[in-house]
């Protein structure tokens, strides 16, 4: 378990020294939302039936954009051999990495929610289901992204590679995803698909750090 | 001292013994049949022209680059049995410096003692003469500091065996110099060295394993 | 000396689908003649959708090839992680592409049979839906394949995203069933699950066209897959003997 500390903590402090990179996940989070009333018009009742649906596409497109970042760096200046060659298992230390991405994009994404709901008119009955969603379904992007970043290392075009190779993967956290703050609106239980996030959630944690540590070892020959 | 050995190593032997060693890159083979045994204080230098290897050979003997054929063993037993335990017994440095430049000298070696268990980082920074720029961050370093940076890790954990790939490219005399005792302490203490370098170290102990010899192409001329 | 193929049993492979090929084509072309024949004349309308059901006859088989070579792409890629075994990589590479083209032709008769019945050329019907994810899947791993100046590391690499894609394609036809009863449900399926005997015949025949014509094309993509390789090898080892020629005098 130490591996998964020290890469966790090492990551935490890279992104720390360059806390753009992050702010810059947000910042496309919340402009690219804030297009959809030019796109769709103002309207609040518009808005307020398609909000939780734009909030995880958004939300989606912006995690996207950041899993360039999760392996790139570290394959690019020969840190991931050193990632590879640290005793311990890799797996585990795919783990600490996916873990430092989602606290450097998943949750600032999540803490920025608050404020789309109030640019996209969402009811307030279903804030809370929608966070509770996206604290259980961008750690799957996170865990999800890392194998297709970790596949697509060393690819041409690698960053639109990873998305054609993610996109479809996402699905089912994103039907869930908005499930659940629907059925808060219409007084139903959010709860069951909360649950269905959260088996995804132990189904991508078991995956996808095995299927992102054979790709990290394939990228690395 | 200089036998490269086409002889195949006694099992019982200590140290690391390669047996038939093949490499492909791409679909082009690299070199094949390639047998030596480096026992404890002694160096192996690897030589031969660009392409014939050398790096592809130091990848293989840390585990990272796969076995096309043949294997490799430690103190008799094949290391593929228990990767980890080989990862915990070798230090690596490879054509890239793996420095974060975001952070400073010392961090950047804390970062990576913290991974591999280790420490003793002011020590490892005055042995390669960095200990005046221990907290100088890595972006204002210059190409020759980098690498010597790079070279500190070996002595934050002791192991071993040390695979270096030109580990003095870009170093002046002095820092090679430097370089050069700290190779001889390590094989004084009954460490192991394999490295490529086309600057000659004149090492105690130390064996030549001229790659072209097993080029297949060079074999069929 | 490594044989640069492990690869003696890709002889035996090739006489072995030398032999069966041309069974392979004989069956494709007389069952797909009698598949057509019944499909198209000796089957009756149907009393709900009418002339267009016909279209069922190459939908519904071309629904479960595409599933069935995804499932098999992902035997051939555990195969070839597991024991690197060539064959399975070239089974593999092989028949990506006809698994895609038969994903496509799923989704482009199924959006013209919805023209007539539903009267738009798509909606967001359960099946479909999964079909046309399915899709993406496809083109990921076809993209990933190719996206790399070493084939053998595309193939790999693929061979992963394949088992990672095989996982998930329960999980996303689950989901998208449940978001389709979540939303309105089409009202008209096509291939319902109450089909009458005087279907069943083309549809069967249609089937086992589709498996013999699969099996054609794949024997053939895998013939290629492996000319092409010994070509590559026999190109690059030119290209070898070139580049050492000075250094051939030099004493070893």
């Amino acid at each position: 378990m130490s591996i998964f500390f020290a890469v966790l903590r090492r990551d935490l402090m890279l992104a720390l020294r360059s806390p753009a990179e992050s702010l810059m996940t947000v910042g496309f989070f919340v402009i690219a939302a804030t297009l959809v009333p030019f796109g769709v018009g103002p309207e609040p009742e518009t808005l307020a039936r398609i909000a939780a649906g734009l909030v995880w596409v958004m939300a989606l497109l912006a995690a996207l954009l950041s899993l360039d970042r999760l392996f790139q760096a570290d394959y690019e200046d020969g840190s991931l051999d050193l990632l590879l060659l640290s005793p311990g298992q890799t797996e585990i230390m795919v783990l600490g990495k996916v873990a430092a991405h989602w606290l450097t994009t998943g949750l600032p994404l999540i803490i920025s929610v608050p404020l789309l709901a109030v640019f996209l008119h969402l009811p307030l009955e279903a804030l809370p289901a929608l966070l509770a969603a996206m604290l259980l379904g961008t750690p799957v992007l996170s865990l999800l992204g890392a194998v297709g970043a970790a596949l697509a290392l060393g690819a041409r075009r690698g960053g639109a590679l990873t998305s054609l190779l993610v996109l479809p993967l996402f699905i089912p956290v994103l039907i869930f995803g908005v499930a659940a703050p629907e059925a808060a609106v219409a007084d139903l239980a959010a709860r069951p698909h909360l649950l269905i996030l959260a088996g995804l959630f132990f189904g991508a944690l078991v995956l996808s750090p095995w299927a992102a540590a054979a790709a990290l070892r394939l990228a690395a020959e | 001292m200089s036998a490269p050995g086409f002889a195949p190593p006694t099992t019982s032997s200590t140290g690391l013994a390669a047996e038939a060693l093949a490499c492909l890159r791409g679909e082009r083979l690299v070199f094949e049949r390639l047998s030596f045994s480096l026992a404890p204080g002694e160096a192996l230098v690897l030589s031969g022209p660009n392409g014939s290897g050398k790096s592809s050979l130091l990848r293989q003997l840390a585990g990272l680059g796969p076995l096309h054929d043949g294997r490799l063993l430690w103190n008799g037993t094949p290391v593929d049995t228990d990767p980890e335990a080989h990862r915990a017994r070798l230090a690596y440095v490879g054509h890239q410096d793996a420095v974060k430049s975001v952070l400073t000298a010392r961090e950047n070696l804390t970062a990576w003692a913290s991974l591999g268990g280790g420490g003793g980082e002011d020590e490892a920074l005055a042995t390669m003469g960095l200990g005046a720029l221990a907290d100088v961050p890595a972006r204002f370093l210059s190409a020759g500091q980098r690498r010597r940076l790079g070279l500190a890790r070996l002595f934050l954990r002791p192991v071993p065996l040390w695979l270096l790939d030109e580990p003095t490219l870009g170093l002046d005399a002095a820092a090679q110099a430097g370089l050069k005792a700290a190779l001889a302490r390590h094989l004084e203490q009954r460490g192991m060295i394999a490295l490529a370098t086309h600057v000659p170290l004149s090492l105690a102990r130390s064996q030549e394993l001229d790659l072209a010899r097993f080029s297949p192409v060079r074999a069929a001329a | 000396m490594i044989d640069l193929a492990t690869f003696a049993n890709p002889a035996r492979f090739s006489r072995i689908a030398g032999r069966v090929f041309p069974w392979a084509v004989g069956a494709t072309a007389v069952l797909m003649a009698a598949g057509l024949y019944f499909a198209l004349f000796a089957s009756p309308p149907d009393y709900q959708q009418g002339e267009s059901v016909r279209i069922m006859y190459v939908h519904v088989p071309a629904a479960w090839m595409a599933l069935s070579s995804y499932t098999l792409l992902a035997v051939a890629s555990a195969v070839a992680l597991v024991w690197r075994h060539l064959l399975a990589d070239v089974v593999a590479r092989a028949m990506a592409p006809i698994g895609a083209c038969f994903t496509f032709l799923c989704l482009v008769t199924g959006s013209l049979w919805g023209k007539p019945m539903w009267g738009t050329f798509w909606v967001w019907d359960a099946r479909l839906t999964s079909v046309l994810v399915l899709f993406f899947l496809y083109l990921g791993y076809l993209a990933l394949q190719n996206a790399f100046d070493d084939p053998a590391r595309g193939l790999r690499a693929s061979a992963i995203l394949a088992l990672v894609g095989f996982v998930n394609v329960p999980i996303i036809k689950f989901s998208v069933d449940w978001w389709n009863t979540l939303h309105q449900p089409a009202s008209i399926k096509l291939g319902g699950p109450a089909i009458d005997a005087s279907m069943l015949v083309p549809l069967i025949l249609m089937t086992l066209a589709f498996e013999a014509y699969f099996v054609t094309v794949l024997l053939l993509r895998m013939r290629t897959e492996l000319v092409r390789g010994k070509l590559r090898s026999a190109r690059l080892r030119a290209a070898e003997a070139d580049e050492y020629l000075p250094n051939i005098g030099k004493p070893a």
